[in-house]
Formats: C-alpha cells, sequence, structure tokens
C-alpha cells in the first residue's frame, strides 16, 4: 500500500511538576490536536509525564554535525565553568 | 442483603463487566492491523481500560454470587447465552469508520453512564466508576475527535463514516433498556437510571454529529435482547477465539 505520511511532530514530556520538559521521541499526526493525542498515547501509558508539548519536526532548527568541533570542543579544557570547585549544601536539593 | 437482591446485583456486576470484556475483546482484533502505528496503540490503550474494568467487575460479580467463580471462570467459561453484553459491543469491527462509530456511541453512553454510577451505594461499583470517568472521557474524546474528522473529511471518508454510523444505530438504544432486576437497584441506590440519562447522551451524540456534517440515522428498527443472553450471530465466533485457549487447556496459566 503506498501512501503518504502524516508530518512528524516532537514529543517533549514533563515527568513533574517543577522539572523542565523533555524530549522523549517523535510521533506521526495530521495536526496538532491529533499529535497531542497520539503522544498521550505512546508516551505517557506509563504515568511518565503530567504535560505535554509537541513541536512540527520541520519546525526544529539543528545544528550541523560538521560543526561539531568548533562549537562544542572549545568548552572542553575549561573546566571552572563546572561547579565542581566549592560544596553545595545539601539543603539546596536539585540545581 | 437479601438474596434476591444479591441476585440482582451479580446480574448488574455481570453484565458491565460483559460489556467491557467484549467491547476491549473487538478492539483488540485491530492489533497490529491499525490504520496507523499510532492508531493501533491508541485504540490497544482503549481495550486494556476496558479490560481493566472487566476484570474488576467479573470478580465482583463471582464474590456476590458466592459459588466460587472468579473473573477468568466468568470470562473463559460461559458460553454465548450466559453473556449479557448489549448487543452494540460485539459488533463486528467493519472498516475503520465503523469501528469508531460503534466507539463513539458507547462511550457517549458511557460517560454519563460512569458518571452517573460514581453516586451509587454500592462502594465497589462507585470506585470502579470513579475510575472508569476518567478513562471514558479520554475514550470519548478520541473517538469524537475520529467521528468528526472522517466525517467532516474527504467524500470517501464522509461516506464511510456515516454508514457506520448507520451500521451502529440500531444498537444504541439497547444501552438505555431497563428490566425489573435493574429497576430494583436504582431503588435501592445502588444501579443507574438508564432512561435518565438518554437526554445527555443523545444531546452528546447530535453536537457531535452536527460537528461531523453527518445526518442522525433514523430511529427504526431497535434490537434488544443481549441482558437475557439472546445475541447475534457474531458474538459465537468472538467467544470462540477469546475462549479456545482455556477450554483446549483447562486451568493453564503464563
Amino acid at each position: 500500500m503506498s501512501k503518504v505520511n502524516w508530518p512528524l511532530w516532537e514529543v517533549f514530556v514533563r515527568g513533574k511538576a517543577g522539572l523542565s520538559h523533555k524530549h522523549v521521541g517523535s510521533v506521526h499526526a495530521a495536526d496538532a490536536e491529533m499529535a497531542i493525542a497520539n503522544a498521550r498515547d505512546l508516551y505517557t501509558r506509563r504515568s511518565e509525564g503530567v504535560s505535554l508539548w509537541v513541536v512540527p519536526a520541520s519546525a526544529i532548527v539543528a545544528s550541523d554535525p560538521a560543526d561539531k568541533d568548533s562549537l562544542f570542543e572549545p568548552a572542553d579544557d575549561k573546566v571552572y565553568r563546572h561547579p565542581t570547585f566549592y560544596d553545595i549544601p545539601d539543603e539546596v536539593g536539585h540545581m | 442483603m437479601t438474596a434476591a437482591h444479591s441476585e440482582d446485583l451479580f446480574r448488574y456486576a455481570l453484565r458491565l463487566g460483559d460489556d467491557s470484556l467484549i467491547l476491549g475483546q473487538r478492539l483488540g482484533e485491530w492489533c497490529a492491523r491499525s490504520p496507523e502505528m499510532e492508531l493501533d496503540i491508541a485504540l490497544m490503550n482503549t481495550s486494556l481500560d476496558l479490560f481493566g474494568r472487566a476484570r474488576t467487575f467479573l470478580t465482583y460479580a463471582g464474590e456476590v454470587e458466592g459459588k466460587g467463580r472468579d473473573e477468568d471462570a466468568l470470562a473463559f467459561l460461559r458460553d454465548v447465552g450466559g453473556f449479557s453484553n448489549a448487543l452494540l459491543v460485539e459488533q463486528p469491527n467493519g472498516d475503520y469508520a465503523c469501528t469508531i462509530a460503534r466507539q463513539f456511541l458507547f462511550d457517549a453512553f458511557d460517560v454519563s453512564f460512569m458518571t452517573a454510577l460514581t453516586q451509587s451505594a454500592d462502594a465497589t461499583l462507585a470506585a470502579v466508576a470513579a475510575k472508569a470517568v476518567k478513562e471514558s472521557t479520554y475514550h470519548l474524546r478520541f473517538s469524537r475527535d475520529w467521528l468528526v474528522r472522517l466525517g467532516d473529511g474527504t467524500d470517501e471518508s464522509h461516506d464511510r463514516m456515516q454508514a457506520g454510523l448507520e451500521e451502529m444505530w440500531p444498537f444504541l438504544h439497547e444501552l438505555f433498556e431497563m428490566d425489573a432486576a435493574e429497576q430494583r437497584l436504582v431503588d435501592a441506590g445502588i444501579a443507574v437510571d438508564r432512561q435518565a440519562l438518554r437526554a445527555d447522551v443523545m444531546a452528546r451524540i447530535g453536537d457531535a454529529l452536527t460537528e461531523a456534517t453527518l445526518s442522525r440515522p433514523a430511529d427504526g428498527w431497535q434490537p434488544v435482547g443481549g441482558r437475557r443472553g439472546d445475541h447475534s450471530e457474531h458474538l459465537g465466533f468472538l467467544l470462540a477465539e477469546m475462549q479456545w485457549m482455556q477450554r483446549a487447556y483447562p486451568g493453564s496459566q503464563w
């Protein structure tokens, strides 16, 4: 059977209040409403979330893998940017 | 609880369990055959919700009956005449539009029914209903959405949706049917008065049909009998597939 696939949507799930939405995968759907429904059925079957975002995959702008070295390697030797040189009190919790 | 009351409650829990079980099994026939992978999962989610309900209702029916029958005995070891589901839920899947028509009519009724059942004086029935009403709200959202998409879609999808609706419409009537046993349970504050739901349900259906640009089928033939075990020829085939393993290998587990 030959057919045109529905457009692709990227799916983001918020695990619980206070956390940010996290990319979990994608679904096919004819429109936004169906994308939410399909994402609900595909990605929250096991109580994974409390909120869903769907974004047309065509709206995602990605960095070029060929630029990997120039974009990301300069950060590799700057360990002082990581907050590893002082103690964080336990009370602070999630940073 | 008197013996007569207990018999009524057993039959009531059995009906609710059978409606869920048979519709769940019908939806399960779509597994790996749905028009889209996403719909496969959506239909199976609904099916599993219904099986979950069926298990609770049938387990409860077995307890009320007090003859040692558990959910499996009731699901797998009764013959056609012993099933008391409504005729609607045993109707064959047909095409996807036909399945959506059946599901929509069931959900449109079920949301009102389960909402009312949360007020039951029977704590078990009320607890199942409280969970079920959330599930049914989502089932309705899904089936209504597809009813509108197909109805208000292309010429072909419109025609198929209308045809599916015509096919299933006669069986809607039976969902509102009351008998003496259910009436006694209504009087005891346990069962839902199905007739009292009619206005809400028909309004919900009417709204959706309008949005879907579908015409309301004529009210002609209105078959009943499912509650008494008088089923269409389709149920036997469904049970044969559902029950054969327990029949061939009694007590088998995995």
